[in-house]
């Protein structure tokens, strides 16, 4: 008996928690620990829509070099780095196409809220570099400086023709303008780079990002820090092996996009690869190695322009289908109450719960909603209903070999329960293992799917088990003699 | 009690006639075509127009024109400068399948006359590579087959309590290609006759199929576990026979709700989704009828030794 009071209880708070969340003016949650007047946790409770519902930051990147000088070969590799480096980003689900001929990315982001971080992420040339310190003694000083080098005069070089050799008319046509080239906002500073105290020249490069295999961000050793340790591929090896063998005892700086990140000292020869430390925040070394592990692009970009997409699907097919979905529920709805009556009315609470629970958990994780997900959760909606037709299937049977009541209640959840476990276990399975391919391989649409079937499935174990039962327990309680002899309102 | 499971060779056969014509289509389709199925912009790239009307233009008038052409899929989205004060006439971009540059030219003049100006010089249509590249697509393959090989392995270890728990895991394998084989026909066919082509939403459809398939199957099978600890010594056939019986209301009720859910969208959903969604509805059909008709009659036809390969262990049965 007090079981039941128990889960009543709980099914209450469930409930009253999720409404809260999926009021559609939720304020989030900010709770400021220390009473500084600052919120330490501060969290934003929003439904997340895809790029196919929601539409999107369009991002045109054009090709910075002249056309004679790039292979498709290498827009496709251009491509696929802004793909691995936008799924990196965290963003679920974008598009990324190559235009042909063009010499031109097309990328749509959905429900962007920082497009400058976006677009700078994307285009980010992550220009690596390993560079030549020695003779300079103590060099902590040149940490964050802003150094020249010789690989980056070979890129500016390259960068100049293009600019020079692209005539007007020889590409397509935008209506916007394109935007100013971030460079301008990165040389406005006064501190022009510095070179080489010792020589006047520029620092020599070593080797760049291209001569490494991987790179993944880690904790150190002592756990204190976040370090990028990378390996080497075999001409970064022949290089890097050669060179620190010759310089051990001297500095290596280690530069990202012309700023000294570290220069740790050689002690041995590095074949095979290392470490770089930099006192960096989890956020950082992660976007270094992310940097570092897709590769600089072989083709410089520039950002052509800059505009909101609608969604995909298109936004009148859109309200249509929530509205038709809306309808369907209502029909499902109206058939659980007709077919199994009582029954069915707990089933209707157990199934608006579900549905409001799953809308809170999409708003707290945040899933980004897209109709491959949405199609996840109907599904599971399918499988919640099931749950409860499983049940009260078993409970009519019970009833006509002419058991008692509420032992056939009892009977029908105990006898359902291996069927409900062992269907939703095998999907669930399935879901894992979509999953892990999907993240694997950036089939987006796949994860999002993924997460909202199984989210559903194992949300619909505790609705259409537990608070199924639970009210149906508490109508007995109140209502049992009245229905007992009434078959009718059981649904027989 | 009606014996449902005495006619099993009709199931069977109703399986057959269904999905013969879809293998069919997919060779066919792949003879000429390289691909099964229609692939669509999202598996093998297209054309991408770049709009700019001097006036505003709907969405569903913009779909008129591409159709006149014989584009059904076209992808339509707006587009809007980040600072709102440039707004002119509207923007928008469309994805279509591959297009000639004379049918181009022919299309933009069209949406021209038919609807607004559009901008020459901020229109523009160039071809895309494919979204979905060709390593996301074997990915998804791969993992439907990891997924198979895990189911099988979990339902064997479930019915591990019944006799050739082996058996039952095969079947509803069994069920599940049946159902991927009709979905793929279908598509297939649709493709050869309407111009229906396999999108990114496809995948979807196709992998929730193969959930509802597998979960379908085992309430089915749950019934045979827990009857044949129930009724030991029961003539298999009649065992199996009493648990499809029993599931039926089941089975429909829950397949009538999918279908009122479904409906829904197909009535009154808007255009975009339709092909998703009657696949979608096509696969569950499928899913319910290869769960009672042939992965339960699959059962006891390996149980009598009338599966040609299978007869190995081959039973002495009064006919």
């Amino acid at each position: 008996m007090s079981g039941h009071i128990r889960w009543l209880i709980v099914t209450i708070v469930v409930a009253v928690v999720s409404i809260w969340m999926v009021l559609p003016d939720n304020p989030g949650i900010h709770l400021d620990l220390n009473n500084d007047g600052k919120a330490e946790i501060a969290r934003t409770i929003a439904i997340r829509p895809g790029l196919d519902l929601q539409g999107g930051l369009r991002v045109l990147l054009a090709a910075d070099l002249p056309a004679d000088q790039i292979t498709a070969g290498d827009m496709e590799t251009a491509r696929r780095i802004v793909e691995n480096r936008v799924n990196a980003l965290g963003v679920v689900e974008p598009v990324i196409q190559l235009q042909e001929g063009a010499n031109r990315i097309v990328v749509e982001l959905p429900g962007i809220s920082d497009p400058e971080t976006a677009i700078a992420t994307i285009r980010e040339t992550g220009l690596l570099e390993f560079v030549d310190f020695s003779g300079l003694g103590d060099v902590s000083h040149l940490y964050g400086a802003r150094i020249l080098t010789t690989a980056q005069l070979e890129q500016q070089a390259a960068r100049q023709q293009a600019q020079a050799t692209t005539a007007p008319g020889e590409q397509q046509p935008t209506a916007t303008p394109a935007t100013p080239q971030p460079e301008n906002t990165e040389t406005t500073d006064a501190n022009a780079p510095i070179v080489n105290p010792r020589t006047g020249q520029p620092f020599v490069t070593v080797m760049t990002g291209a001569g490494l295999q991987s790179a993944i961000a880690q904790v150190d050793r002592l756990g204190t820090e976040w370090v990028v340790n990378f390996t080497l591929n075999e001409r970064g090896a022949e290089i890097f092996g050669d060179f620190t063998a010759r310089h051990i005892g001297q500095p290596l700086a280690i530069v990202l996009d012309g700023v000294v990140i570290s220069a740790p000292v050689i002690r041995d020869a590095l074949t095979d690869g290392g470490t770089i430390s930099g006192a960096f925040t989890q956020e950082e070394a992660q976007q270094l190695a992310v940097q570092l592990r897709y590769g600089a692009l072989p083709v410089p970009l520039r950002v052509e322009s800059v505009e909101s997409v609608g969604p995909t699907l298109g936004r009148v097919s859109i309200n249509r289908s929530i509205q038709a979905g809306v309808l369907g529920v209502i029909t499902v709805l109206a058939f659980m109450l007709l077919y199994y009556r009582v029954p069915g009315i707990t089933a209707d609470v157990a199934l608006l719960l579900f549905g409001i629970m799953n809308i809170a958990l999409f708003k707290f994780i945040p899933v980004t909603l897209t109709l491959p997900a949405i199609t996840g959760f109907l599904i599971s909606v399918g499988t919640a209903v099931d749950g409860n037709i499983l049940i009260f299937e078993r409970i009519k049977e019970e009833l006509r070999k002419g058991r008692k009541l509420n032992i056939a209640v009892e009977a029908g959840f105990d006898r359902a329960w291996t069927s409900i476990r062992d269907s939703n276990l095998s999907t669930i399975i399935i879901c894992v293992i979509l999953y892990l391919f999907g993240s694997t391989f950036g089939a987006g649409s796949v994860r999002g799917f993924a997460i909202t079937l199984a989210l559903g499935l194992v949300l619909n174990l505790f609705t259409a088990v537990i608070v199924t039962r639970t009210l149906l327990i508490l109508v007995m309680q109140v209502a049992g003699d009245k229905l007992e002899h009434r078959m009718w309102w059981m649904g027989i | 009690m009606f014996n449902f499971v005495k006619n099993r060779k009709y199931y069977f056969l109703v399986s057959t006639l269904v999905i013969v014509p879809g293998i069919v289509a997919m060779l066919f389709s792949l003879a000429t075509t390289g691909a099964p199925v229609r692939l669509g912009i999202d598996f093998v790239g297209g054309s991408l127009f770049e709009l700019q009307f001097s006036a505003p233009v709907t969405e569903d008038a913009i779909r008129d024109v591409f159709s006149q052409y014989g584009l059904q899929d076209v992808v339509l989205q707006e587009l809007q400068p980040i600072e709102a004060s440039m707004i002119s006439g509207s923007r928008w971009q469309a994805r279509t399948s591959f297009v000639e540059p004379e049918v181009t030219e022919e299309i933009t003049a069209a949406l021209s006359e038919q609807l607004a100006p559009l901008d020459k010089d901020a229109t523009n249509v160039q071809q895309v590579s494919p979204t979905i590249g060709a390593e996301v697509t074997q990915a998804a393959v791969v993992a439907v087959v990891v997924a198979t090989v895990v189911i099988l392995l979990f339902i064997v270890f479930a019915f591990r309590q019944v006799p050739n728990a082996f058996r039952y895991g095969v079947c509803a394998i069994a069920a599940m290609i049946h159902d991927i084989l009709v979905v793929m026909g279908v598509m297939s066919i649709l493709g050869l006759l309407f111009g229906w082509e396999v999108d990114a939403l496809f995948l979807t459809a196709m992998l929730t199929v193969i959930g509802f398939s597998v979960q379908d199957t085992i309430v089915v099978f749950d019934r045979i576990r827990e009857n044949s600890r129930k009724r030991r010594g029961e003539d298999y056939e009649m065992l199996v026979n009493r648990s499809v019986l029993e599931t039926i209301h089941r089975s429909l009720a829950t397949q009538l709700n999918a279908f009122f859910i479904m409906a829904a969208l197909l009535l009154f959903g808007g255009a975009t989704i339709k092909q998703f969604v009657a696949i979608l509805f096509i696969g569950m059909a499928s899913g319910t009828y290869s769960s009672i008709f042939n992965a339960v009659p699959l059962l006891v036809s390996w149980e009598k030794g009338e599966i040609p390969l299978l007869s190995r262990g081959r039973r002495q049965q009064p006919a």
